[in-house]
């Protein structure tokens, strides 16, 4: 262990030599790829498990001229120990999970390769001690999602999805780099540690926008409102990336940076003001948004953004400890209804709730294993979604009271989405054409495992808090207990809605039924992004080719080129052949010179 | 003075003639005329400047010019009767 | 003297192709082959051994070249690309022979420029480039190539004549032919702007800066698949060496003046390129546009003119002539097959192509500038910079960064997945040579992205002394 302490490089080392070893020799290696792909997390596992009173740091000069350089280097604390854990133990439940569930895709090792690289960048991204190596698996994680996504490229959904997830968080990204820049021109690095530690020093403006890029960055990435646009459509990836990526781990970076960076969110309210608002607007929306959803994989990823607003509305109150233990407990609970909705897709065929129904009795582990997910996603105790997410509402009543009215109205719908879609799929009567069956014990062993998790963590959050030098917030009973009932409230209210198999919904009357639909489509926010940005920008760019390049700039040149010729042929016709006229010419030509030295000579 | 009135007299008869006379002969003779012209300024200078020779030097030289040119003219003529071109509008070989 | 080998073996070469070619036409591209790749070694032992390539310490031999921090990189690139160039027409059966020796003569040509330290020399040189590039693209280009081969040589003719009379103002003024000799001090003061404006006309148009780029995609388009490699990858870099190595270090206060302009425009290039490239419909012409996006970055580094940005323009440099050639080798390959480069008949190429389409998604995450890979480096560095010499400009850099991710991704989702039209479904992958050709590039972009101070390190002396001319570093 020891050794994994003073090496943690490894996290990013082996699961690169995997990928690269995955996609050069992947014709040879074929069944044996998932197990090769394991190597990288179990690592991950190993090191964040050595490291978790701290570990190991280092750096190297990555470019520069002489004093001026940017480094690049590795800092393994408490914080990164922990990530490590998240991304290490959801990565290998996906892996062994994916076994089953993607045998005979023609793209089986290309698949297990992608992971693996995304593990490296992941574990890159959080073991960073500089801005340079954050952004680095930052936009590597972004990119293997890409890939991740567009896997099943020949669907045209898959691959407008894949464009779009990564344009979106672009967006932010490019914010996130111009904070960068702000940073680098008031502290001269990209140190974490040098920045962080010269907080006090800097000009509260100068603090104050790098922290809004830096979050704009985290919004992206993170899908909290308006850039949460691309995580719904990113579920036309394979649903157990779905669970490591755009559940547990990528889409959790943004809390992560936020937590990484602190200081510098400390010395800015403005900015920790930004994250509350849209963490709150974003809970509480998206939260309403996942309600009607007939896809079980826009409920989850619905649901995703709208925990992630939870966890941003905690950092912009400053309780970023208390949003780090919902992070890890969403990872396990959230990976756990993902892996569990993969395996509902896999042996019902669909992943259309009005399909489904009475799976449970088809379906025993996987509906257990789907419950418990949603017992903790909904903060029901003793799982462990309760003990973080009352924290999370404690603290963002205690500092913000509008804020946490917010968060508990987004408890109480969150309550009625899962439950909603807990009897569409597991209970009621089967509505589906295709024989259902249980999926086997590589699929079933990785939901216990995180069963096991989303239950069981609640008890470590005093750890996390530890790990992360943070004190460990007592349960306030009173929050709690009424959290706890509004979700119950909740969860009996989507309980109802669900009866006879969705048919209840479709009976509304009509103005109810259309303003339904309209938050299914997300308020038609997505069409308004199109109209807004995409549209306008692809007109420009057309308007720029037409009329600038090829009319404007082009013409001019080419009109240049017409007029020479032009001027060319013009005296060309002077030239017409009769010697006398150009003796003539030349006479007149001497005159005038003669005249012009005279004139001159004089 | 006098020299200078002369030579550019003659050299504008000979231009007038070079441009305006159609007959290639006509032609041939008014530039002989305009090589006079020359002639009679090159050689008025020299008596003008106490360095001698200069412009006796470049006069004779231009009268082997001359000379040289009138042969060379002709020759070309009589190319051209061959050809049966006497005329300078008959000959566009030199078109732009 | 290993210098004058770097530039004698391709020239030997071609002539030997030539003759070759007229006995064995099928011998002529081993030999080209054989050509490159031993002007590619000495190009390596040239790079890692300095004390190959020193100087004659005494100034009273004459030497026409030398090989800096400026140089080097550059050499190295023109000897990669030398040989994708001669991989990539490996199937080119209209005569070969001339196609291969031109290639190789432009080799020579293009060290030339890079190693010259004599300004006659390298003015002549910098001529000599555009010859066989005017028959690579008027002989074996596609359907409009006359034109387009028309346009380039008097574009740029036009730009060289204007940094000849430049180049002459020098010599004549100083006396002093030798580049190294040479300083901002041995012109006479009145000179400054006169020579700097003079010389950036011809390095201007080469980069080519906005608004003087529209020649760019036409010889694009119509060149064959090396004369784009080339293009892209040396030619566009002569003007930006030429900014480095003369412009600035000879006029530096006339370089101060103009910062602010040339940054303008090279955050308009940026910009510009991105949305004139979002606009194409010929996966050629995107790419050439993204030439001229990236080309900004590099015109703005050179604006900001602190060490690190001028190291940075140089990483900037290289990458883009490591990442544009791949994309164009890319689409040449892609055309082999299927006779277009309309992107809406393409799609869905991954299934039939996966070789192929592979090496085409790497190319485009690396010209959308994915950290880990070559162009990462030179764009984080200039905005960084940017940021302490043009302040808010770096939001509008930003946006560019993007538009790139925009275009790029078009291009991929348009031409790589996608439903997959039935006409190519059974298009044939890579062959041996031609994912050949694509591994030097490949290569060349992860080792750059992951360790840029392999280049930097070798520019940063040279960077530094230009920076402090200018009174900036």
């Amino acid at each position: 262990m020891s050794v994994l302490r003073t090496l943690p490089l490894v996290v990013v080392f082996v699961p690169v030599v995997v990928a690269c070893l995955l996609a050069v020799g992947g014709r040879f290696v074929g069944r044996a790829a998932p197990w090769i792909a394991l190597a990288g997390p179990l690592f991950a596992i190993g090191v964040g498990t050595a490291s978790l009173d701290g570990g190991a740091s280092g750096a190297v000069r990555w470019l520069g001229v002489g004093e001026t350089a940017v480094r690049l280097g590795y800092h393994v604390d408490g914080l990164a120990a922990i990530m490590l854990l998240v991304v290490g133990v959801v990565s290998v439940c996906v892996i062994v999970f994916s076994i089953g569930y993607m045998r005979g895709d023609r793209g089986y090792v290309r698949y297990f390769a992608l992971i693996s690289l995304f593990t490296a960048a992941m574990a890159g991204l959080v073991i960073a001690s500089d801005l340079v190596g954050l952004f680095l698996g930052w936009e590597l994680v972004g990119a293997c999602s890409f890939l991740l996504i567009g896997f099943w490229y020949e669907r045209p959904e898959a691959a407008e999805a894949a464009r779009k997830a990564f344009m979106v968080t672009r967006v932010g990204d490019a914010a996130m780099l111009v904070g960068m820049a702000v940073l680098w021109r008031a502290t001269g690095t990209l140190e974490l540690d040098a920045i962080l530690g010269g907080v006090g020093a800097l000009a509260p403006s100068v603090v104050t926008v790098a922290a809004v890029c830096l979050l704009l960055g985290a919004v992206g990435k993170s899908a909290q409102f308006p850039l949460h646009i691309w995580l719904p459509d990113a579920m036309e990836g394979p649903t157990p990336v779905s669970a490591l990526i755009h559940a547990a781990t990528m889409v959790a970076a943004g809390v992560f940076l936020v937590a990484r960076t602190w200081p510098l969110f400390e010395a800015s309210p403005e900015a920790r003001l930004i994250a509350l608002v849209l963490g709150t607007v974003t809970a509480l929306g998206a939260a309403t948004i996942a309600l009607p959803q007939t896809d079980i994989k826009k409920v989850l990823a619905y649901s995703t953004i709208s925990q992630l607003g939870f966890m941003f509305a905690a950092l912009g109150v400053g309780a970023w400890p208390v949003a780090l233990f919902h992070l890890v407990t969403h990872a396990a609970f959230k990976a756990l209804l993902f892996l569990s909705s993969g395996s509902v897709i896999h042996g019902s065929g669909t992943q259309d709730l009005r399909e489904m129904g009475d799976l449970r009795s088809k379906m025993p582990i996987t509906a257990t294993a789907w419950i418990i997910g949603g017992l903790a996603l909904a903060g029901i105790p003793p799982t462990a979604g309760f003990f973080s997410k009352d924290e999370v509402v404690a603290s963002v009543l205690q500092a913000a009271p509008w804020a946490g009215v917010a968060l508990l109205a987004a408890s109480v719908l969150t309550g009625a989405y899962v439950a909603r879609a807990t009897r569409l799929a597991f209970f009621g009567t089967a509505r589906g054409a295709k024989e259902v069956h249980e999926s086997q014990w590589t699929m079933t062993l990785p939901l216990l495992v995180l069963a096991v998790a989303a239950l069981s963590l609640g008890l470590a959050g005093p750890m996390i808090a530890r790990a992360l030098g943070a004190e460990s917030e007592a349960l306030s009973l009173g929050i709690a207990a009424v959290a706890v009932g509004l979700a119950a409230a909740g969860a009996i209210g989507g309980w109802l809605l669900a009866a006879d198999g969705g048919r209840r919904e479709q009976a509304l009357p009509p103005a109810f039924a259309r303003m339904w639909g309209m938050v299914r489509n997300g308020y038609g926010f997505d069409t308004l992004a199109t109209n807004v940005a995409v549209r306008p920008i692809a007109k420009l760019a057309r308007f720029i080719d037409e009329a600038v390049d090829r009319a404007a700039i082009d013409g001019f040149v080419e009109g240049l080129a017409v007029a020479v010729r032009r001027a060319g042929a013009l005296l060309a016709g002077t030239m017409n052949g009769d010697g006398q006229s150009y003796t003539a010419l030349l006479a007149v030509g001497v005159i005038v010179l003669l005249a012009v030295t005279v004139w001159l000579v004089r | 003075m006098t020299s200078l009135v002369l030579s550019c007299t003659l050299i504008g008869i000979g231009l007038y003639g070079v441009l305006t006379r159609r007959d290639l002969v006509a032609v041939l003779a008014s530039i002989e005329v305009m090589l006079g012209g020359a002639q009679v300024l090159l050689a008025s200078y020299a008596a003008g400047v106490s360095v001698p020779a200069v412009g006796e030097g470049i006069t004779v030289v231009v009268l082997a010019t001359g000379a040289a040119e009138a042969a060379i003219g002709l020759a070309l003529l009589v190319a051209l009767v061959r050809r049966n071109k006497t005329r300078t509008d008959q000959i566009e070989e030199v078109r732009g | 003297m290993t210098l004058t080998a770097l530039i004698a073996l391709p020239l030997m070469g071609a002539g030997l192709v030539l003759i070759v070619g007229r006995v064995r036409p099928s011998s002529a591209r081993v030999l080209a082959l054989a050509t490159a790749s031993g002007s590619l070694l000495l190009t390596v032992l040239a790079v890692t051994l300095p004390a190959a390539i020193s100087t004659p310490a005494s100034a009273a031999v004459p030497w026409l070249l030398r090989a800096d921090g400026l140089s080097l990189p550059l050499i190295g690139l023109t000897g990669i690309l030398g040989v994708v160039a001669i991989l990539a027409s490996w199937g080119e059966t209209r005569r070969a022979a001339s196609h291969f020796a031109l290639l190789l003569a432009l080799q020579s040509a293009v060290t030339t420029v890079f190693l010259a330290d004599d300004l006659i020399l390298f003015y002549v040189a910098w001529e000599a480039v555009l010859i066989p590039m005017f028959f690579l693209i008027g002989v074996w280009g596609h359907e409009n190539r006359r034109q387009a081969a028309m346009k380039f040589f008097i574009y740029t003719f036009a730009g060289s004549a204007l940094m000849l009379v430049g180049l002459l103002v020098v010599v004549f003024t100083t006396g002093e032919v030798r580049m190294s000799a040479l300083t901002a001090a041995s012109l006479a003061p009145g000179t400054h702007d006169l020579v700097f404006w003079l010389l950036v006309a011809g390095f201007a148009v080469k980069v080519p800066v906005f608004p003087l780029h529209t020649w760019l995609p036409d010889a694009h388009v119509e060149a064959p698949v090396a004369g784009s490699i080339m293009l892209a990858g040396v030619l566009l870099k002569m003007g930006g060496y030429g900014l480095l190595r003369l412009a600035l270090p000879l006029a530096p206060e006339a370089a101060r003046a103009a910062a602010p302009l040339f940054a303008t425009l090279g955050i308009i290039g940026i910009v510009y390129g991105a949305f004139v490239a979002l606009a194409q419909t010929d996966l050629k012409r995107l790419v050439a546009y993204s030439s001229v996006a990236h080309m900004g970055f590099v015109v703005l580094a050179i604006a900001i003119g602190t060490p690190l940005a001028l190291t940075a323009a140089m990483l900037g440099m290289i990458a883009h002539g490591l990442t544009a050639p791949l994309l164009f080798l890319l689409v040449g390959q892609l055309q082999d097959r299927t006779h277009t480069r309309e992107l809406a008949r393409l799609g869905g190429l991954m299934r039939p192509l996966p070789g192929w389409g592979t090496v085409f998604v790497f190319a485009s995450l690396a010209s959308m500038g994915l950290p880990g890979l070559a162009g990462f480096p030179g764009e984080l560095v200039t905005v960084l910079e940017g940021y302490g010499a043009f302040g808010w400009w770096m939001v509008a850099v930003a946006g560019g960064i993007v538009l790139a991710g925009a275009y790029t991704l078009r291009a991929v989702r348009l031409v790589a997945f996608g439903p997959l039209p039935a006409e190519w479904a059974a298009l044939p992958d890579l062959t041996f040579p031609e994912a050949l050709a694509t591994v030097p590039l490949v290569l060349g972009i992860v080792v750059l992205g992951v360790w840029p101070s392999l280049v930097a390190d070798t520019v940063a002396p040279v960077a530094s002394s230009i920076a402090h001319a200018l009174g900036v570093g």
